[in-house]
């Protein structure tokens, strides 16, 4: 194992010398993010080659409107809010789910199975999922929306705030002044998407792709490997993590998924309105759409004031870089979703630490 | 969020499943993963399979599961 770590250092070393200049990868991975600083990654990296933690945590890209609209759905006494635990602490207007709670129509769900059972359970309420993740989480949505749909259970809705992970490495790379040379790629969303999905990155933008899963070891010869791509003046399409991610992805899942929901243009925390980057029910499954259900609409909104977590997803800035960073944003008393979630780029520097 | 964790499935009734890792056994579906058997180890997220995974890379998940709880609980007990 030291060998290969010797050798992809040796690879990440030269690529700096050859290029003479610094080299940014962005890890569009919140899973990545926390992998990277828990076991310390950064530190043993060449100067010159810096991480850029992108919009890779479903909480963090979420848009303040969303939230918004979750928190005033909770205040409704017909309602029932089922959610992902890392939704519950987001500060919105007004409060979090955490402390809308006091009426505990917040239910921590596993699971999207476990929000259609608790609408089930509750015949009397409606159950609003909150549907929140990318193309790994999507599917599991899909499967319920179908079986609400199959089972007739109308107590039972959705809100749906899923996200494609490629529009907005799309979006990324499209703005002028961008300073992203690679990605390092999502593992288990390539479990879905497949590693091909981000041949339109590697082949419009030239920029290097390589899936990685979450070892340390893996996670440095997914670097190395696009250090030894720009070194040699190349954009390539590459996996590291065969064991799970094919070429194609689970085909099951994207049936599944397409069968649901259809894209549309969408808002993310910090990158704005991105075409085709969310994912809506398809007409026929309208009615298990909580926006339509409650007849609201999400409105776009202001970022809490100060709040700089829209400049740290877009790799703009690192959280020291904002001024409330550990005074008065800290894990314990969160101002933006980056450091409310613990894949949140804010919240592994406030954990971890700075490495350099 | 999108962490899958494998684990093996022990009992499985049309797309339901029980799946165990290192011990601990919970309900999961296998609807996104129709070729899948008992006793197949596949990776489960958010109680659903969505891949079949070797033994090898679940060892080693695993192997880096356990010792991300070991140092978590250290560092709760140095903070602490």
């Amino acid at each position: 194992m030291l060998e290969r770590i010797h050798k992809a250092q040796t690879v990440m070393d030269a690529a700096c010398k050859t290029l003479g200049r610094q080299i940014n990868i962005m890890e569009v991975c919140g899973t990545h993010t926390v992998a990277i600083f828990r076991n310390g990654i950064r530190s043993t990296l060449p100067k010159r080659l810096k991480l850029l933690s992108g919009p890779g945590c479903p909480v963090c890209v979420t848009d303040q409107s969303y939230i918004d609209v979750v928190l005033q759905m909770a205040d409704r006494d017909d309602c029932v809010i089922a959610t992902y635990g890392d939704m519950i602490r987001v500060p919105g207007k007004g409060g979090s789910l955490e402390t809308k709670n006091t009426k505990t129509n917040v239910k921590i769900v596993l699971s999207s199975e476990d929000a259609l059972q608790l609408a089930k359970d509750n015949p009397g309420k409606t159950v609003v999922f909150v549907a929140v993740g990318f193309e790994t989480t999507a599917p599991a949505t899909a499967v319920v929306v179908k079986e609400a749909a199959e089972q007739n259970i109308d107590n039972f809705c959705i809100l749906s705030g899923h996200k494609l992970v490629v529009p907005a490495m799309r979006a990324l790379v499209s703005e002028k002044n961008h300073n992203i040379d690679a990605f390092l790629c999502p593992g288990h969303v390539s479990v879905i998407i497949g590693y091909g999905a981000f041949a339109e990155i590697v082949e419009h933008f030239s920029r290097p792709c390589v899936v990685a899963g979450f070892e340390p070891l893996q996670i440095i010869e997914g670097l190395a490997e696009i250090c030894r791509q720009l070194s040699a003046g190349k954009a390539e399409l590459k996996s590291v993590y065969p064991a799970v991610v094919s070429e194609r992805g689970n085909t099951t899942a994207q049936k599944i998924m397409a069968e649901c929901f259809e894209e549309a243009d969408g808002y993310w925390r910090g990158l704005g309105k991105i075409e085709k980057s969310t994912l809506k029910l398809r007409d026929k499954y309208s009615r298990f759409d909580a926006l339509k259900r409650f007849n609201m609409t999400e409105v776009p909104g202001e970022d809490t004031s100060g709040c700089r977590c829209g400049e740290v997803l877009c790799g703009l800035i690192e959280p020291p870089e904002c001024s409330l960073f550990k005074k008065a944003c800290t894990t314990e008393s969160p101002v933006g979703p980056c450091m409310v979630s613990s894949e949140g780029a804010c919240a592994a520097w406030f954990k971890y630490g700075p490495e350099r | 969020m999108c962490l899958a964790i494998p684990a093996r499935i022990v009992e499985l009734e049309k797309d339901n499943a029980v799946v165990d890792a290192m011990g601990n056994r919970w309900r999961a579906k296998t609807t996104l993963l129709p070729e899948a058997k008992l006793g197949d180890l596949v990776l489960i997220h958010a109680g659903f399979a969505i891949s079949l995974v070797d033994e090898e890379e679940a060892k080693e998940t695993w192997q880096l599961l356990a010792e991300i709880a070991d140092f978590d609980q250290t560092k709760n007990k140095l903070s602490g």
